[in-house]
């Protein structure tokens, strides 16, 4: 089975390009099932599954959506397997931009859009530098100079990946991108593989609950910034 | 990794590639000592530092040395010309072939008619995709009438078709001179001040009322918005065709922009139901049930009612001058 990896920030069109892509892919005879990461809640697995594409739903709730994704994604592979799908995709909340849930050997896509200012892509940390694929949404409603601009604003941060857009109301350009997917590695196990990046650090007392706020309580992984 | 640019100090590196430092800004690296050679930079950066902008230090200079060659590229890129894309048909929705061969050739104006539904955006997306019989349609593409480089199917830099509409906006927050400016520098164009101000002019020209390069581009009226990209697409855009989803009739000298256009040796596509744009193209294409089911030329014939309703436009348009200059619109119009 094929597995495919998509992030990208809250908003910025995930979900409408998985399911462009996969209508196109199963016209061509390739099934596909989706997990959905989110952090409290997500009608994006009923969006999913009333276009005809299996889809699961993991909630994070208070834990760090990468970590407790790292933590489902073998699980999310076997369900896969049992399923018999030719391709799965796994949809990463990209609740921060310093997120970092790709794999290595396993395709990773990242999806950013046009709206979202030209300075996007500077912002965005791991899950667009080392992404495989990066999809550019929303491309038809901004002008063609700032598409391009925005293009080679993101060739910056990542000099190698292919870039491609695709609109996620009309689908067009989800054919070309389910071409580049239909080609992703087989994953069977993903047993001691590694993550691209390390994801975004935590352990202080506030992760461990803590509410009151005061040098006195803060514990562990804690940073300072510089006000001058 | 490239050695030749580990060597170098930072100091001459950005000196001689102005394009080197906004590849370590971008990436969030700023304030680096520029007295050191980059490799000795790298090997000196802080490990907290590199995993707060996400970026192991190993993949710092591979990464650049990519960017780099990229820039390379862009700067030598001589556009390889296309003089010519050529669409074989392929069939409709229900299988019947569409049995064409059609010549698209840089300066001309076809036009692309049917109703919603009927294979318009298809057909646009099978030109992107350079179609080799293996998208829905079963169409084939051909550039400079043979079988292009399929590699050009993911450059990104190397778009075939450039695109305005009218649901298009700008959103940056800029001036349309520093807004010209940063696309002409992205382009690594030699001197993007002239042609800022080129493309300023054009802009001014098509357009019914005047601007300033101070002008932020999202205070612009409709019709400045479509003639200030009109004019960018056609001077800045590295793609040679031009596609263009109806140009409304607010405030745009219309034929002038097809011409500028068609001027810059781009081939433009439009899809319009207007009879004056449709009549201005020398041809037009038909869809129909996800084909095209003719191909017809602007007959003479046409051309003959084309002046015909530019005639009744500019009578509507002096009225609507009318109005907005509160006459009485009496008389005999």
């Amino acid at each position: 089975m094929r597995l495919i990896t998509v992030a990208g920030p809250p908003s910025s069109g995930k979900t409408a390009v998985i399911c462009k892509t996969a209508e196109t892919l199963q016209a061509d005879g390739v099934s596909v099932g989706v997990v959905k990461f989110d952090c409290l809640s997500s009608g994006d697995q009923a969006l999913y599954e009333r276009r005809g594409i299996p889809a699961r739903t993991g909630l994070s709730g208070n834990l760090c959506p990468d970590h407790f994704y790292v933590s489902n994604i073998e699980d999310c592979l076997d369900w896969g397997e049992q399923s018999s799908f030719d391709l799965l995709v796994v949809e990463s909340a990209g609740l921060c931009n310093r997120c970092a849930p790709h794999i290595k050997d396993v395709c990773a896509v990242c999806v950013i859009d046009n709206l979202s200012g030209v300075d996007t892509p500077r912002k965005i940390g791991p899950m667009l530098k080392m992404a495989d694929i990066v999809v550019v949404t929303k491309g038809d409603i901004v002008s063609q100079a700032e598409r391009e601009v925005f293009v080679h604003r993101i060739r910056q941060v990542n000099s190698s990946a292919v870039i491609i857009h695709v609109n996620g109301l009309t689908g067009q350009g989800g054919h070309e991108l389910g071409r580049l997917l239909r080609d992703a590695a087989a994953v069977d196990s993903l047993q001691g593989k590694l993550l691209r990046f390390s994801m975004p650090a935590a352990l202080c007392s506030y992760c461990l609950g803590q509410r009151r706020i005061g040098a006195d309580f803060q514990m562990g992984n804690v940073k300072k910034m510089e006000l001058g | 990794m490239d050695n030749s640019y580990a060597d170098m100090t930072l100091e001459r590196l950005f000196c001689e590639q102005p394009h080197a430092r906004e590849f370590f800004s971008a990436l969030g690296l700023s304030a680096l000592p520029e007295g050191q050679t980059l490799g000795t930079t790298v090997a000196a950066l802080n490990e907290e530092l590199l995993l707060d902008v996400g970026i192991e230090r190993q993949d710092l200079l591979r990464q650049f040395s990519d960017y780099m060659a990229g820039v390379e590229r862009l700067r030598k890129q001589q556009q390889a010309l296309v003089s010519s894309v050529t669409v074989l048909g392929g069939h409709d929705k229900s299988g019947n072939p569409e049995n064409f061969r059609l010549e698209l050739r840089p300066g001309e104006v076809t036009c692309i008619v049917g109703p919603t539904g009927s294979g318009k955006s298809r057909f646009l997306a099978d030109i992107e995709w350079l179609a080799q019989g293996d998208s829905p349609t079963g169409r084939t593409v051909l550039i400079n009438g043979a079988a292009p480089d399929l590699a050009r199917r993911y450059a990104v830099e190397q778009k075939l078709v450039a695109q305005l509409s009218q649901n298009m906006n700008f959103v940056m927050d800029l001036s349309a001179e520093e807004f010209i400016r940063l696309h002409a520098e992205s382009r690594m164009i030699a001197d993007p001040a002239a042609i800022t101000a080129t493309i300023l002019e054009l802009a001014n020209s098509l357009a019914g009322e005047q601007f300033t390069p101070l002008t932020p581009v999202t205070a612009l009226s409709g019709g400045q918005s479509r003639a200030l990209m009109i004019a960018d697409v056609a001077c800045l855009s590295s793609s040679p065709i031009v596609l263009i989803d109806e140009i409304e009739n607010a405030g745009i000298d219309r034929k002038r922009a097809l011409s500028l256009l068609a001027d810059q040796y781009k081939i433009v596509l439009m899809a319009t139901h207007d009879p004056i744009l449709a009549l201005m193209g020398q041809q037009r294409l038909i869809f129909k049930n996800g084909g095209v089911s003719s191909i017809r030329s602007t007959s003479p014939a046409e051309r003959a009612n084309l002046t015909l309703f530019e005639a009744m436009d500019a009578r509507l348009t002096a009225v609507r001058h009318a109005l907005r200059n509160g006459e009485e619109i009496a008389g005999g119009w």
